[in-house]
């Protein structure tokens, strides 16, 4: 058997698409200074709601509800570690947990035993007239569902967005530093209230992603854990928009793997590839969070009266 | 103490109590047969000698395990949320070292199968607890990072060197009854890992209460900087101990898992124990006898969330949502607790 | 306009059981520099942060400008006109410059435009700042300038200064002054808040004390003297009443500690205690004073065996009794009982169990022989008051008599049964034989009990008679 080469980096965009839109959200709470392992939560959250959503009022309404049942899972986790001044670690177990818990029994109760066999309308990938004739790259990235097009716009808007607004610097000091942040007149509860429901608000797109975008149904827990790869892949990529963007790809290219090495015929362990990305980022943790490339105050509770 | 104690129980109580009422109001607004899915619970909990001695008990004693794991490392303040890797680690050495040692007696074989599954677990915590102490990396993230590591590891070894022969099923071949836990009672399968999860969480409350490594490790949770200053304890060398010895608590709770109810090891091997076991941990408020009875509470859950999906088609998920309330609900009343004494 | 830039009215402010302000008043007029004094605890910060609207007051009033206002955050100071320098800067320190001084703008952010304002801003004020460089790579006095400069970005025509000059070397600290009473020359109004008499009285107009979150006096700075100040500052009653021992004349004890040429470098590499020595004797007390930033803290940490010196020798007893500053952090553990803080003291060392009952009998023992009221030694060190807790602490370090106690600020925010117990605590162990050594801010508390004394001044220790005087010259500097 052969394999194509441009076929393998097109299912790697796609795979990548909802990790990369997870990621993006991590990356501006995480810049805010909390790690938001609700976000986990947030996705099948989001899944949920694009079933809802689709099954109702079609594709639009789809990844609507989506974003609406993501930030309804993040307001539960910003009023938990803001207002109850809760460990965001245990929180955010908790949001996870109580989402997936949620979403398993309200689909049963929904669409009953038989569910599975549901299948709502998806996203056909739309070819960008010239770009996806380039070789190699054209098809990976120009040949997809809007959703992954939705991905660029907002990565690069991202990359624009942090250091060139004073929201964005805003953002950054209360990661950094929220007392510098209070000091100039910026409250951290709202700036940090803000990026959850922004990161929310994005698990919640990644979940109508894996629903509406690649796998037309809901199944109890399809999350499987992208909402914990997107915090990895925040990791990886350093913090920055353009890393995110390379340790999502690495990341969707590693889970894509195992199916190359299958048509191949070769036995190798893909296990061991799934799990390097994982090795990977305990790795550029410990090379590098002496040099600080992590915000300062990560995972810091604020002790300010909100 | 005493007084502590019984403000212990009354929350747990208040706790359930509450929970429970949001239960039925899930269970209303999903339009499910209320009353049968609650005899289903109760019935599946602890409706018979089965109920309770082949599923809650049974059920109860990984959680105990991971349980007392997750509250030793919160107690010294470190965030270990990798109790679901610790597990994994635990359980993989101790079948890997069973199949080798299976030929030789009980006595022998059982407890080097444990001892690895302890040591399999210490060390997978341990680099977490290496990463933070040497390079500063956040606990959280590197000990999610392992559980997803952990999980592949697994998943590669029984496709690979531990898969049985005929190479058919994911999955070891049988361990033999060597290295078996023994049953506490013919015909039931709460086995033997019970009493020794029993015996653990009485022996870690009394090294916490009663000896000067447990005053050292309660001491870095509530106040390292004081703990530095007055008692001249090193923090680094307390936390790096407190990592060790939770990892072997959860690693314990994989080799008695894979020992004592699977005898193989397959990718399912955890629903989710580790992640369960926070809000075990949680409930009972970190302390050690306390976890008994939330372990014991969270066993008979399952059991009874698994029967209710067999008996009145409710999910099982149900239970994960039973967990994160009394997540929620303890860090909500913590929350009242810290206000009420601000006042 | 109104001839006052900034007015507060009968501010009162409690923090838990804590009357951190009691009615206290400021006036501070137009195009002057205006001095607050106050010991530590007095009351400044706190009264600054809400001119500041760092914090809400829970009675009196703030005008700005004239217009009575109620500043709900610090964004609406900053709106109004006023900018503050906060003692503990509030930079990030991952950000250049440009940006720390753009923090909480709106819309779209030009650093390039951002770093040519300050540039010009940097010229015309002469505060030399390059917007470029990040926070982290530059000096205390370069992120004291960010600082001014940020709240001149703002379009600050009030300034408040929260002790600027603790971390600044003397010469930094004219730059700065230099700079000020310009500002003020062209129309600015600049509040300094600082516990330096000699300071205040050089540069300011006007000059406040506050004592106990009250106002004790406000008068022009060329119509007092030292003397006023200091009465003001101390208040003249209370000398006698803390009067529980007569210093000894000679010191005669065997040498406990010494220090030889120890040198302390913080983490960031900065020297903050350049070559002391320091001896201390069997029986004698030794009063230690010094500012925030001279390395005062340093240095009695050092001799209390808690901190390594980069360079020097050590020589410390076997047992080290130490009172630190900050007791809820480094002292006691809220959520344990008076039995287990007990045990804390040489905790590191023990093997095996815990003798609880011992432990307990020990420290109801304790508790008794301190007067530490409490009824039992199983309830929490929380619930006790913040005396109690205190009498606790001295009693738990005396209870082995070490052979050096080291106490930081022993009396601070205590009432006078407390202060009283605590001082003729450590006299007594003084009296006993140990060497007994006493930081406090209040150079009043030093002055009936030590034998000798130490002041430090940017990382120079130096022995003074035990004079007030002498004292407050070299708290400055000051031959």
């Amino acid at each position: 058997m052969s394999i194509d080469a441009a076929e393998f980096m097109q299912a790697s965009v796609r795979t990548a698409t909802p990790l990369a839109l997870a990621a993006y959200g991590e990356l501006v709470v995480e810049r805010a200074g909390v790690i938001n392992l609700g976000l986990e939560g947030a996705m099948i959250a989001g899944a949920f709601g694009a079933l809802v959503g689709a099954s109702a009022g079609g594709i639009g309404a789809g990844f609507a509800m989506a974003v609406v049942a993501g930030c309804a899972a993040t307001l539960l986790m910003a009023w938990v570690v803001l207002w109850l001044r809760a460990d965001a670690v245990i929180a955010g177990t908790a949001v996870t947990l109580l989402a997936l818990g949620l979403t398993g029994t309200l689909y049963r109760a929904l669409y009953g035993a038989q569910g599975a066999a549901l299948s709502v309308p998806t996203l056909a990938p739309v070819a960008v007239p010239g770009l996806h004739q380039l070789p190699w790259i054209g098809p990976a990235f120009f040949e997809q569902p809007l959703a992954t097009y939705a991905l660029y716009a907002m990565a690069c808007g991202l990359w624009w967005w942090l250091p060139r607004t004073h929201a964005g610097l805003a953002l950054r000091a209360t990661g950094e530093r929220p007392d510098a942040a209070l000091a100039a007149g910026i409250s951290p509860v709202t700036v940090r209230a803000w990026a959850l429901l922004f990161g929310g608000a994005m698990g919640g797109l990644a979940g109508g992603v894996l629903v509406l975008a690649q796998v037309g149904t809901f199944a109890e827990g399809m999350s499987a854990g992208r909402g914990f790869i997107a915090i990895a892949i925040v990791v990886l990529g350093r913090w920055s928009p353009v890393g995110v963007a390379l340790a999502a790809l690495l990341f969707g290219s590693a889970s894509q793997l195992q199916y190359v090495f299958q048509s191949l015929g070769w036995p190798v362990p893909y296990q061991l590839f799934l799990a390097l990305p994982y090795v990977l980022t305990l790795l550029v943790l410990a090379g590098t969070q002496r040099r600080a490339a992590a915000p300062a105050s990560l995972g810091a509770p604020l002790d300010t009266a909100p | 103490m005493r007084a502590r104690l019984h403000s212990r129980w009354l929350v747990m109580g208040a706790t359930i109590a509450g929970i429970f009422a949001a239960v039925i109001v899930i269970l209303l607004i999903g339009g499910y047969d209320t009353s049968r899915a609650l005899a289903a619970l109760w019935d599946g909990a602890f409706g018979s000698s089965y109920a309770v001695l082949s599923a809650t008990l049974v059920r109860a004693t990984p959680l105990l395990f991971v349980g007392l794991a997750v509250g030793l490392a919160f107690r010294a303040g470190v965030l270990n949320i990798g109790a679901e890797g610790q597990l994994l680690a635990g359980a993989t050495a101790a079948v890997a070292v069973g199949l080798a040692v299976g030929a030789l007696p009980r006595v022998l074989a059982l407890p080097l199968a444990l001892g690895a599954g302890a040591a399999a677990g210490a060390a997978w915590s341990g680099i977490a607890g290496w990463l933070k102490l040497r390079f500063g990396v956040l606990e959280v993230i590197s000990t999610l990072m392992l559980n997803f590591i952990a999980t592949y590891l697994v998943s590669w070894l029984v496709r690979g060197p531990l898969q049985e022969p005929t190479r058919v099923y994911p999955q070891t071949i049988e361990l033999s009854p060597a290295v078996q836990m023994p049953l506490l009672l013919t015909g039931h399968r709460v086995h033997l890992g019970l009493v020794l999860a029993i015996g653990l969480a009485g022996f870690t409350w009394w090294v916490l209460t009663q000896t000067a490594i447990g005053f050292r490790v309660r001491a870095v949770g509530a106040g390292a900087a004081a703990a530095r200053s007055a008692g001249g304890i090193d923090p680094a060398r307390t936390t790096a101990l407190v990592f060790l010895a939770s990892g072997a608590l959860a690693g314990l709770g994989g080799a008695s898992e894979a020992t004592g109810v699977t005898f193989a090891l397959y990718e399912g091997i955890s629903p989710g124990y580790g992640y369960s076991a926070i809000a075990v941990a949680l409930l009972a408020r970190l302390h050690p006898l306390m976890i008994i009875v939330s372990a014991l509470l969270f066993g008979a859950l399952e059991a009874g969330a698994a029967a209710m999906q067999r008996d009145a088609n409710v999910p099982s998920v149900l239970a994960a949502v039973v967990e994160a309330m009394i997540v929620l609900g303890v860090l909500a009343f913590n929350h009242a607790r810290t206000r009420g004494r601000q006042a | 306009m109104s001839d006052h830039a900034l007015v507060l009215r009968a501010v009162s402010k409690q923090f838990g059981a804590v009357r951190a302000l009691a009615g206290a008043s400021l006036t501070v007029r137009r195009g002057t520099l205006h001095a607050v004094l106050g010991e530590n605890g007095a009351g400044k910060t706190t009264l600054m942060r809400i001119a500041f609207g760092m914090m809400a007051p829970d009675e009196g009033e703030v005008e700005i400008d004239g217009r009575p206002v109620t500043l709900s955050s610090s964004a609406a100071a900053i709106a109004l006109g006023l900018g503050m320098v906060h003692q503990h800067f509030t930079l990030v320190p991952a950000m250049s410059a440009a940006e720390n001084i753009a923090l909480g703008g709106r819309g779209r952010l030009d650093l390039g435009a951002v770093a040519e304002q300050v540039r010009v801003l940097s010229a015309r004020t002469g505060l030399a700042v390059d917007p470029d460089t990040r926070v982290d790579a530059l000096g205390v006095g370069a992120q004291q300038r960010i600082e001014i400069l940020k709240a001149l970005h703002g379009n600050a025509r009030t300034l408040i200064l929260d002790e600027p000059t603790a971390v600044l070397t003397p010469t930094e600290s004219e730059e700065l002054f230099g700079w000020l009473r310009r500002f003020v020359a062209e129309g600015g109004t600049a509040v300094l808040v600082t516990h330096k008499l000699q300071e205040a009285l050089s540069v300011a107009d006007d000059v406040t004390v506050l004592r106990r979150g009250e106002r004790v006096l406000t008068a022009r700075a060329a119509e007092i003297d030292i003397v006023t100040l200091v009465r003001a500052l101390t208040g003249e009653d209370r000398a006698p009443e803390t009067r529980v021992r007569t210093p000894r004349s000679q010191t005669v004890g065997a040498v406990v500690a010494q220090l030889t040429d120890v040198s302390v470098r913080d983490a960031r590499g900065v020297l903050r205690v350049h070559q002391a020595n320091v001896t201390c004797h069997a029986g004698e007390i030794i009063g230690v004073a010094g500012v925030e930033g001279s390395g005062v803290h340093e240095l009695l940490r050092v001799l209390a065996g808690r901190l390594t010196p980069t360079a020097g020798t050590v020589s410390l007893p076997d047992t080290v009794g130490f009172v630190p500053e900050d007791r809820l952090r480094d002292a006691v553990i809220e959520d344990f009982s008076l039995s287990e803080n007990f045990a804390l003291r040489g905790a590191a060392a023990r093997r095996g169990r815990m003798p609880w009952p011992e432990l307990r009998a020990h420290t109801a023992r304790a508790m008794a022989a301190h007067d530490v009221r409490a009824p039992s030694p199983d309830v929490r060190a929380g619930t006790l008051s913040g005396g109690n807790q205190q009498k606790f602490v001295v009693g738990r370090e005396m209870e082995n008599r070490p052979a050096l106690v080291i106490a930081e600020n022993p009396v601070r925010g205590l009432d006078l049964r407390a202060t009283e117990h605590v001082l003729r605590e450590l006299a007594a162990s003084a009296a006993s034989g140990s060497a007994v050594v006493i930081f406090s801010t209040d150079v009043d508390e030093l002055l009936p009990l030590a034998d000798r004394m130490l002041v430090t001044f940017a990382g120079q220790v130096r022995e003074v008679p035990v004079v007030r005087d002498a004292i407050a010259r070299a708290l400055v500097g000051a031959a």
